[in-house]
């Protein structure tokens, strides 16, 4: 092409008012911020720092799941397994560690190998089988809660672990993955590090490495992806071990902040990720979204569960008030989305 | 396929790693070395030659609940003891617990437990037990329909009358402001509970709903609670796995509050030694299952009847400070 041709409007340089409608995470901002106004005023104690940072706890639990659950959205896949899977992980180090008389870290080390090992699984099989997502991780979660009280009852002869909190290697262990800091009244957890560590790598392997260009094209279409040359198998099984990576440190958490787990928890906890991510704006169809966006969405569900408790509602109410709260927060994501993309 | 044999090679090479590690990082206190140097060998013989007949246990209990697993046990020793074949069953959902029930009969068991938790749900099946000729004996919850049933006895808690003790307790400990911690929302037992407790309390007393199968989050919801209003001064949670966490949710709040609870673990055995926890209401679980069991027996064997149509209560029971060190061996073992 000559000199002379038009422009090309891709490399038109575009206004900062622009590029930040045509972000993913956008509307959920948006939400978040109605959110927060919208309990500044209706609970009087939510503004208080220590009010903020219990909101920051609560939405660093979820959000440390919700960044490799967005990814894997991105990359167009769906992991039912990933609630049950950090229950797995926690009970895993806790058992090894108890039964063998091991080091605490240890058990953290093989629970971190063999979390990782069923992020292979579900991956390895999404790729072979060819069967969707949906059906290997539901498959995945089912076997995992079966084998959660299986082994644990087995093992320990309970429901729960034993306690761990007298062994070699618990206090350090703690420190990496539970420990806290108070400033005045404000209380900050390490898990909100975690958290915003993992958005930060989250962001950074999406917009500025090769792996992320691979996560958007596997995500908008795995065969088109596969045609120039994207590694399909290894992106998806990398987006898999993610989650488990992930379910390892929240885990490692659940077990050294309550040195005891009880071995039906987690069910029910990854639809709470997927609804992080999808109101952080994640399309459940794949190919778009953001990290930053399921952070956001995990802020706004830490506010609304807490919100609620802060205003003293009538507690009968929670669960319709939590719904509500996480539908209108998504609609006004959606409208945004909308209103940016028709600009 | 290179690669994959490296991938083999780095796998082998790390679990080599680890195992070595296990081996040479071992730790010299607690885990199960410890308590294998602690438990002496207990074995569980029949002390009777009755026949051995086959009872059947039908609980409402969910996958992995701790109360349950102690119940099973108690019913287990004393179904060793009593030369009796013990099965056990359990679901959460009323439909399935009445189809495990029906199991029970269509195999002609000599004695049926069953927990009523949705009580309608097994009224049929229970008539046709009776009819069949089979004794029942009702735990833990269903008080009220048990003997309209038509079962023997009823094990258990009277729940309202044990939150009754809950609010003296809080009375007498001269609280003002209390939060009944709810785990499972829509559970009657819990509702009772929280209800009986506010009517003998001399102070106020709130329901506040928590997702009891996510950890971090009952901890931020008290927290949330807590903070925002300074003035409560007793969290009463209705689950030994939920008192240490409310500790925990206290301390970060900064509150000032008591917080007590309703059953034992080793962390709350442990936490009321320290003073952590004000006071625990133990129901014994241990005793309905050893109970229900041995009382079928006595049945079948002598055809006795405890409680006269009335249930007997294994609860409350206020333990403190005092009383858990006493506990504490018990409650490892599993059976308290």
């Amino acid at each position: 092409m000559s000199a002379a041709a038009p422009a090309d409007e891709r490399l038109a340089p575009t206004s900062l008012v622009r590029r930040l409608l045509g972000r993913p995470e956008l509307g959920a901002v948006v939400g978040a911020a109605a959110v927060f106004v919208f309990f500044s005023f209706a609970a009087d104690s939510f503004l208080r720092a220590s009010s903020l940072s219990t909101v920051l706890y609560s939405a660093s639990t979820i959000g440390i799941m919700a960044v490799p659950v967005a990814l894997l959205m991105i990359g167009g896949e769906f992991d039912l397994s990933a609630g049950v899977m950090v229950t797995t992980s926690a009970l895993l180090s806790s058992m090894f560690s108890y039964q063998m008389t091991a080091n605490v870290w240890v058990g953290v080390l093989v629970s971190l190998l063999v979390t990782l090992a069923v992020g292979f699984f579900n991956g390895f099989l999404l790729t072979r089988t060819k069967l969707p997502s949906f059906i290997i991780t539901l498959g995945t979660f089912l076997m995992l809660t079966g084998l959660n009280l299986g082994f644990t009852k087995l093992i320990s002869g309970s429901v729960s672990t034993r306690s761990i909190a007298d062994m070699e290697g618990f206090s350090s262990a703690r420190a990496l993955f539970a420990s806290q800091w108070n400033i005045g009244s404000v209380t900050l957890k390490v898990t909100i590090l975690w958290w915003f560590a993992l958005v930060a790598v989250a962001t950074w392997i999406l917009l500025r490495t090769r792996a992320g260009n691979w996560i958007f094209a596997v995500g908008g279409g795995a065969d088109a992806a596969r045609a120039t040359g994207v590694p399909v198998v290894k992106t998806r099984i990398g987006l898999y071990m993610g989650v488990a990576l992930c379910a390892w440190i929240s885990g490692q958490h659940i077990l050294f902040s309550f040195d005891v787990v009880q071995s039906g928890e987690g069910v029910g906890n990854e639809f709470l990720y997927i609804i992080a991510a999808v109101i952080g704006g994640c399309l459940m169809t794949g190919g778009y979204g953001s990290a930053i966006g399921s952070a956001v969405g995990a802020f706004i569900f830490g506010m609304t569960s807490n919100g609620i408790v802060y205003a003293q509602w009538n507690p009968d109410w929670f669960k319709f008030f939590l719904g509500a709260m996480l539908l209108l927060a998504t609609l006004l994501n959606a409208w945004v989305r909308k209103r940016a993309e028709a600009k | 396929m290179a690669r994959v044999r490296t991938g083999v090679r780095v796998v082998g090479a790390v679990l080599a790693a680890v195992l070595g590690a296990s081996l040479a990082g071992c730790s010299s206190t607690g885990g199960k070395r410890a308590e294998e140097r602690a438990k002496a060998a207990e074995a569980g013989r029949p002390a009777v030659s009755t026949p051995r007949w086959t009872f059947a246990m039908v609980t409402h209990a969910g996958d992995g609940d701790t109360f349950w697993d102690i119940v099973q046990k108690g019913a287990k020793e004393a179904a060793a003891k009593d030369n009796i074949n013990f099965v056990y069953a359990h679901d959460d959902q009323a439909q399935q617990q009445a189809q495990f029930v029906q199991n029970a009969i269509d195999q002609k068991v000599d004695g049926i437990v069953v927990s009523l938790a949705k009580p309608e749900a097994l009224k049929d099946v229970l008539a046709k037990a009776v009819k069949a000729g089979i004794p029942v004996v009702t735990v833990n919850s269903g008080s009220a329909e048990s003997a309209a049933y038509g079962a023997l006895t009823h094990i258990g808690q009277d729940e309202e009358v044990a939150g009754e003790a809950v609010g003296t307790e809080l009375t007498k400990r001269g609280r003002k402001k209390a939060v009944c911690v709810l785990h499972e929302q829509g559970n009657v037992g819990h509702e009772q509970r929280c209800a009986g407790a506010r009517k003998t309390f001399g102070g106020t007393l709130e329901n506040l709903y928590v997702e009891g199968t996510n950890m971090p989050s009952v901890q931020a919801a008290l927290q949330a609670k807590l903070q925002a209003d300074p003035s409560i001064d007793a969290v009463l949670t209705l689950g030994a796995p939920f008192a240490p966490t409310a500790i925990k949710a206290k301390e970060v709040a900064g509150s000032k509050a008591e917080v007590d609870t309703f059953d034992l673990n080793e962390a709350v055995a442990r936490d009321l030694r320290s003073g952590a926890l004000g006071f625990a209401v133990d129901q014994q679980p241990y005793l309905q299952g050893y109970e229900a069991i041995d009382l079928l027996w006595l049945y079948r064997y002598n055809a006795d009847v405890l409680g006269g149509g009335r249930p007997v209560l294994t609860g409350p029971q206020i333990v403190t400070g005092a009383e858990a060190a006493k506990l504490e061996e018990y409650i490892k073992r599993g059976s308290r």
